[in-house]
């Protein structure tokens, strides 16, 4: 069991025109197992909240305090943070040339588990999660998100996902620019890693169409840089009817 | 009639016309305006334009004969001298200024495996010496037919104009690998001249990871038909140092092939690789098929690749002309997507590098020599990782 716990947390960014606070107080308590929709118009913080969370150097922490299971993960590093358990899936995941997705996940895999995976079993298990996200073999052999298709960009964040098995996962707007078959076998993955290892996750989206795939416990609802009201997946329901607008003029 | 083909802003004069001359009296001195020195910093080689005031010395040592007969041998040895005329002032001074050749001849087939291998270690000069103005010949003979490997390492302190000639005969097949592994604040400019017959094979190999200043101006001629060239260069430059290679591929015969590849990585404040491929097809040179490439990686702020591709055609009945040059970036963003994935920063920069040469690593085909390579690559960013982490403990 694991506990991503937020407090209280302050975050800016510097700007041409000086430092600009985006995250104005965030509570918030992601539990093993639990998933969290955290749903908010475009600019409220949302992604600025993920990219925080995973120690981007653009975001400078200015109160409040983050821990998973009582360490302080505002003290680590970002690979520090990634082996202690938390996982980003990114909107905009990075091209790395040269670097092959087969060396990219086992080098990532050796790092997190602390030693290399035997072999044998590593590529057998490469392969079934590659499979059940339907990437071909050949895959494996290309660089690391170069030329990849939006779609393929996503379906990789997530075999991440399944190979890493981190303990809080951040999927932040995973299901921008997927069309219904690529969000169905994206949320599969999702699931699948829930029902296996217990993951806890943090589900970033403006729509609440993913919702239909994967269903959250909690719903948030972000803006202005906090948490303005939350409830369950019944807030999602009246999101999708009535929009932001109802948060954003209050 | 010509096509012409550049990249840059130099003056667009045919590569063919340009001045070449064992005389270095030919050469006016260098301002580093002039288009073969435009990237290189003259004011280092200031000492390097005189003949007079170059010692020579072979200063190579035998670590292995391989298949080789090894000799020195006077200038007017009838297998000295007989490769194109330097391109530059120094290169002329360097030829100018060598008393006497180390003579390297492979005749019929070298023994295969490592036994094989002729194993040479090149210095600035005469022991205790090493880094007084000097100039150095060697030359590099495959009679027809004979097949070779040389590797050439070049260590310690230097302040040197070089020269190496490399003479294949019909049919012969060639691997010649110079690693300029060079202490710190060592000077080389070497000139490496060859000349391809028929249906010969070269394999030219550079890797640049020492000195403060080495350029390497590899001139092949391609002279008889089905001659084959594959020019292979690696350069992995840190703070403060100028690795430079300009190229000229020479296609003077029909049907010849050339391939170069050449890779830099720059990791440091004030890193400066240049890369000048010319290559010349010839009105006589139908059926040629010749592409270069050359990458380069920038690890830090700071550090500059300058990469200029000429390609000059003057015949249309060709297999094929290409090249392709260019400079990526290991960025912020890049290291933060490895490190969210729990790689830390280090290993993040050597998966990059690594991979960024592996492919050509690999294309050596020389297992010692590949194997020295990836522990140099590790050496030198383990060695940036250190003191990375002394700045900012200080």
């Amino acid at each position: 069991m694991s506990t991503l716990e937020i407090k209280d947390l302050h975050v800016s960014v510097d700007t041409p025109e000086g430092e600009k606070a985006i995250l104005k107080g965030v509570d918030l308590v992601i539990r093993s197992g639990e998933t969290h929709a955290i749903m908010g118009p475009n600019g409220s913080g949302k992604s600025t909240l993920a990219y925080s969370l995973a120690g981007h150097p653009k975001y400078v922490v200015t109160g409040g305090t983050v821990t998973l299971d009582g360490a302080d993960v505002l003290a680590m590093t970002v690979d520090e943070r990634a082996r202690a358990g938390l996982f980003l899936a990114m909107q905009y995941p990075v091209e790395v040339p040269g670097v092959t997705v087969a060396n990219f996940l086992r080098t990532a895999k050796t790092a997190i588990a602390g030693e290399a995976p035997p072999l044998r079993a590593w590529i057998k298990e490469v392969g079934s999660a590659m499979d059940l996200l339907r990437f071909d073999r050949d895959f494996q052999e290309r660089s690391v998100n170069e030329g990849f298709s939006g779609g393929e960009k996503k379906r990789h964040e997530i075999l991440q996902l399944e190979l890493l098995r981190p303990a809080i996962a951040i999927l932040d707007e995973t299901d921008s620019g997927l069309d219904v078959d690529a969000l169905r076998i994206v949320s599969e993955g999702v699931n699948r890693v829930k029902a296996a290892t217990g993951l806890g996750v943090m589900l970033i989206t403006h729509y609440t169409r993913i919702l239909n795939y994967i269903h959250p416990d909690f719903v948030h609802v972000f803006v202005g840089g906090r948490v303005a009201e939350q409830g369950g997946p019944e807030l999602a329901e009246r999101l999708e009817a009535e929009g932001y607008d109802r948060f954003i003029s209050a | 009639m010509a096509t012409f083909h550049q990249h840059g802003d130099g003056p667009a004069a045919s590569r063919a016309l340009r001045l070449a001359s064992f005389d270095p009296a030919a050469f006016e001195v260098p301002t580093g305006r002039e288009e073969e020195w435009r990237f290189t910093p003259v004011a280092q080689l200031s000492g390097l334009f005189d003949p007079s005031g170059l010692v020579s010395d072979a200063a190579v040592t035998v670590d292995q004969a391989g298949g080789a007969t090894i000799a020195v041998v006077p200038k007017d040895h009838p297998s000295v001298g007989t490769t194109p005329a330097p391109g530059d002032k120094v290169a002329a001074a360097a030829w100018q200024a060598a008393g006497q050749a180390f003579l390297v001849t492979f005749d019929g087939e070298a023994p295969s495996g490592e036994a094989g291998v002729t194993r040479l270690t090149a210095r600035g000069g005469p022991a205790g010496q090493e880094a007084a103005p000097s100039a150095g010949l060697i030359v590099i003979e495959a009679k027809p037919g004979a097949r070779g490997t040389v590797v050439i390492d070049h260590v310690g302190p230097a302040y040197r104009a070089g020269t190496m000639e490399i003479v294949l005969g019909e049919g012969a097949d060639l691997t010649v690998v110079t690693l300029h592994q060079w202490a710190p604040d060592a000077v080389h400019v070497t000139s490496h001249r060859a000349r391809l017959a028929k249906d010969a094979h070269l394999k030219h190999v550079t890797i640049s990871t020492g000195g403060a200043l080495v350029r390497i101006t590899p001139h092949v001629a391609l002279e008889g038909p089905g001659a084959n060239l594959e020019l292979l260069g690696l350069n992995l430059t840190d703070t403060g140092q100028h690795h430079e290679a300009q190229l000229f591929v020479d296609h003077a015969a029909p049907n010849c092939t050339s391939r170069a590849t050449y890779k830099g990585a720059l990791l440091g404040e004030g890193a400066h690789s240049v890369w000048i491929g010319d290559v010349l097809i010839r009105g006589g040179a139908h059926g040629t098929d010749t592409y270069e490439l050359n990458r380069n990686l920038v690890l830090t702020k700071g550090a500059q690749a300058d990469s200029v591709p000429n390609l000059e055609i003057e015949t249309g009945n060709i297999q094929g002309a290409g090249h392709a040059s260019a400079t990526g970036r290991f960025d912020d963003e890049q290291l933060f997507y490895l490190q969210s994935r729990g790689i830390p920063e280090a290993e993040a920069r050597s998966l990059v590098v690594h991979a960024f040469f592996a492919e050509l690593i690999g294309r050596i085909g020389q297992p010692a020599v590949e194997a020295k390579l990836i522990e140099l690559v590790d050496a030198k960013l383990a060695a940036r990782t250190g003191a990375a982490t002394t700045e900012m403990g200080a």
